[in-house]
């Protein structure tokens, strides 16, 4: 074989390789992905029932009711609009009415979401990010004041 | 006194870097010796400095010295010592001190190698790496200075985020740092070899051990950072495609590509300018993992502080030495010689497709991770890419290069062939195929891809042992021959083997998982929980109070089919200072497998909720990869690398073959 060859040899296999990568990314793209929607977005954009979605806003007062099985519903709002969510597992540490959550799981009908996983991250002054974008935007911000005492 | 010290002494640092940069670059272009001796005595110098300056800080944790912002922030007096130190490297400023200083101890490692690096090559290499730490002593200096006094001094500090109050935080970040850092070696030697315009088989020599180095505290550092989440956040899981953990994969994946391309230029001087690309890239990577990180563009427990100059500034570091040393790259590539030829079917080209996969794969995560920044950034949608999207791209483009693996190791240098090479693993191919088949046997109604995932472990690391066995066994010679002969193999061959066995038994371990069970339930005293074969039985519920948390511990008793193994605690805990509460997960270790028992919310009728999962073989995962850690670690003992390897001459136009 000659240089040329070999290099041709080369470039070709390198091609297929990223060839079936590229693919895998596209279509990985289009089928695993996951919005992030608050409940006002989900009435306005009308997702479909049965997208998997990722819910954040902030956990209503007096809407949390424990079952049994650790079968938990509450309902998550935004300024606008909120939706009941179900979910059967172990809360995180920071979960509390009136804080910031974002949820991964399926919207079952416009107002009812089954969520898999409840995330509250770690901090105390932890509001998840696309949850304080939201409120931001739709001018119901308050968590800076209450955030400051953790001076930089 | 001493905080100002330290704070002089990062300044003094600063200004020495700006020496061992200019100086050595200007003395190597003159081919001034006495300009390039400047190298290694200003690089052992800007180490004194640097650890001066981390001691000082360091100093001022242990005595709990809340004038100093960093440490009122971070600490509190009441925190057991071994997190008051690592308290230190457990923040913004302070990790980044961390940084510098261990850029600047690599520095000084090369310093005092120099009988081993030719003059010219080690004085460009410290410029390098100087431009290095000269950025990020710049950065430290005007918007992360961990010196700031405030007055007047509060009596108590705020505390450590008692995620990082955690022996795993004590560790995990200087094996990171290690591994990150030291790929700006191989960055370092890549750009000085570019500079100088020569690259040959002796200069990847004198690479591949900092490359190998690096590698394997890297590969120590996402292990013990991967334990540290299992049992910390109480999620049960380990690794969670989280932007922040694939800042460090993608940084190990084109290390491990370099560490592998460097072997075919040492061997046959070929993949000269793709390795120099390589260890470019490598090292951009660990700086991009750096940004995203420290920068606060990722909102996780990594990035301490959210401040938009810092990421500007991260940023701008990362433009330049990317863009610059890429351009450097454009210009002086076409310069370096061509080198050794091969055939596509042989070691060479068997390393070549490890490369391709490899980089490919890092691609893959790099867009993964990548991808919903940019696209919020250009659109302001929010999407979130997980585990699916990595389980999709990622395995299929690992999958193959595993299947490979041992063949590669078994194929002939220069010219292979492909089916002589088969038949020397043909024992390996039918094990592992027996042992698949037991596999599916023994969990006929479990998930097919365990056993499967099962064989292809045990496949890697027959092959690898494969490879000692025919090199040191042969029909007819007895036992005590073929062990003279193994031990007599030189320790990089052994050390490749068990490298590659690591990589089968963390295959093993994460196959496992699936095999994992779970229940989930809300106990009262006396009551049961089931998982699996497994059973747990809440006995009580204590509360305790210590020095700054105070938690409610519950005991449980572990069965395995109602036979009783033991008990563990697991705790709700809320750390004072902080008012935060954290989760402390009860775990059992039982042969390689865990029972790991997580609690919820505890009711007001003194209910508890828990979750408790059985993972057998878990613990395979993270000892695969310290394997594959000492199997670097014993590379770099081999007799080759140890003794200065021979360099045709110290200095000058007499060494190796220069460049067109």
């Amino acid at each position: 074989m000659t240089r040329k060859q070999r290099r041709l040899t080369l470039i070709g296999v390198a091609g297929c390789v990223l060839a079936v990568a590229l693919g895998l990314v596209l279509y990985a793209m289009n089928d695993t992905i996951v919005f992030f929607n608050s409940p006002a977005d989900i009435q306005a954009k009308s997702v479909q029932p049965g997208t998997r979605i990722r819910l954040g806003g902030l956990v209503k007062e007096g809407t949390v009711q424990r079952g049994g099985d650790q079968q938990i519903t509450f309902e998550v709002m935004d300024a606008q609009a909120s939706i009941r969510v179900n979910y059967k597992g172990l809360l995180p540490d920071l979960f509390r009415e009136g804080q910031g959550i974002v949820a991964e799981g399926m919207l079952e009908s416009p107002s009812v979401f089954r969520a898999d996983t409840v995330l509250a991250k770690h901090d105390e002054n932890y509001m998840p990010r696309e949850v304080a974008d939201t409120l931001k935007k739709q001018g119901h911000w308050q968590g800076e004041a209450n955030a400051a005492p953790k001076t930089q | 006194m001493l905080v100002e010290a330290g704070h002089f002494a990062l300044a003094l640092a600063l200004g020495l870097s700006l020496i061992q940069f200019v100086v050595p670059l200007w003395g190597a272009r003159a081919n001034d010796p006495v300009l390039m001796a400047v190298a290694p005595t200003s690089a052992l110098a800007v180490l004194g400095c640097l650890a001066f300056s981390f001691l000082a800080l360091t100093f001022a944790y242990v005595s709990s010295d809340f004038s100093v912002l960093n440490v009122l922030q971070n600490s509190h007096s009441a925190k057991p010592l071994i997190y008051k130190i690592s308290g230190v490297w457990g923040n913004h400023e302070g990790s980044m001190l961390l940084w510098v200083l261990i850029l600047a101890l690599f520095g000084g490692v090369v310093a005092v190698s120099r009988n081993t690096i030719p003059m010219r090559l080690q004085a460009n290499t410290l410029a390098v790496q100087a431009a290095v730490t000269i950025a990020f002593l710049l950065f430290i200096l005007t918007t992360s200075n961990p010196f700031t006094r405030v007055v007047p001094a509060p009596a108590e500090g705020q505390d450590l985020n008692p995620l990082l109050q955690d022996p795993g935080l004590a560790i995990h970040p200087p094996l990171l740092y290690i591994g990150y850092v030291g790929f700006s070696i191989s960055f370092a030697f890549a750009c000085a070899a570019l500079i100088d315009g020569r690259i040959d088989a002796v200069w990847a020599r004198i690479v591949r051990p900092w490359t190998l180095g690096a590698w394997a505290f890297l590969t120590l550092g996402i292990a013990m950072g991967s334990y540290w989440a299992y049992y910390e956040l109480g999620w049960g899981g380990w690794w969670f495609w989280d932007p922040v953990e694939n800042a460090s994969l993608m940084p190990w994946l084109a290390g491990t590509a370099l560490m592998h391309s460097t072997v075919v230029m040492e061997k046959r001087d070929a993949l000269k300018v793709w390795t120099i690309l390589l260890a470019i890239l490598t090292f951009s990577l660990s700086l991009l993992g750096t940004f995203l990180v420290r920068s606060g563009v990722l909102t996780s427990v990594h990035s301490f502080a959210v401040d938009p100059e810092r990421g500007t500034f991260i940023l701008g570091i990362l433009i330049l030495f990317i863009g610059g040393s890429l351009a450097l790259f454009a210009w002086r590539a076409p310069m370096l010689r061509q080198g050794g030829l091969f055939a596509p079917v042989s070691r060479e080209g068997a390393l070549v497709l490890n490369n391709l996969f490899l980089a490919t794969a890092c691609a893959t995560v790099f867009i993964g991770t990548l991808y919903p920044l940019a696209l919020e950034v250009l659109t302001g949608e929010k999407i979130s890419v997980g585990a699916p999207f990595f389980n999709f791209t990622f395995l299929p483009l690992i999958v193959p290069l595993l299947l490979l693996l041992p063949l590669g190791q078994t194929l002939a240098w220069k010219r292979g062939n492909f089916l002589g090479t088969a038949q020397r693993l043909y024992a390996v191919f039918g094990l592992s195929l027996v042992a698949t088949v037991a596999m599916f046997a023994f969990t006929y109604d479990g998930p097919v891809a365990a056993p499967i995932g099962v064989g292809l472990g045990v496949y890697l690391i027959l092959g690898s042992l494969n490879e000692i066995v025919t090199r040191s066994w042969s029909k007819g010679n007895s036992l005590a021959v073929a062990w003279r002969k193994a031990s007599g193999l030189p320790r990089s061959a052994w050390g490749t083997s068990i490298a590659h066995a690591g990589v089968g038994l963390t295959v093993i371990g994460i196959a496992a998982t699936a095999w994992g069970v779970e229940g989930l339930g809300t106990l009262k005293t006396g009551e049961r929980l089931k998982a699996g074969a497994y059973e747990a039985r809440l006995e009580r519920v204590v509360p305790r109070v210590e020095a700054n948390y105070r938690e409610d511990a519950a005991t449980l008793t572990i069965f395995r089919n109602g036979q009783e193994l033991g008990t563990v605690d697991s705790m709700k805990r809320l750390y004072v200072t902080r008012g935060m509460p954290t989760t402390e997960a009860g775990i059992m270790t039982v042969g390689l497998g865990q029972v790991y028992a997580s609690l919820g919310e505890i009711q007001p009728d003194g209910s508890v909720g828990v979750m408790l999962y059985h993972k057998p073989l878990v613990l395979l995962i993270w000892l695969g990869s310290v394997v594959m850690a000492a199997g670097g670690a014993l590379s770099l003992t081999d007799r080759r690398l140890r003794i200065g390897a021979p360099v045709r001459a110290k200095v000058g136009p007499a060494a190796p073959v220069p460049a067109e």
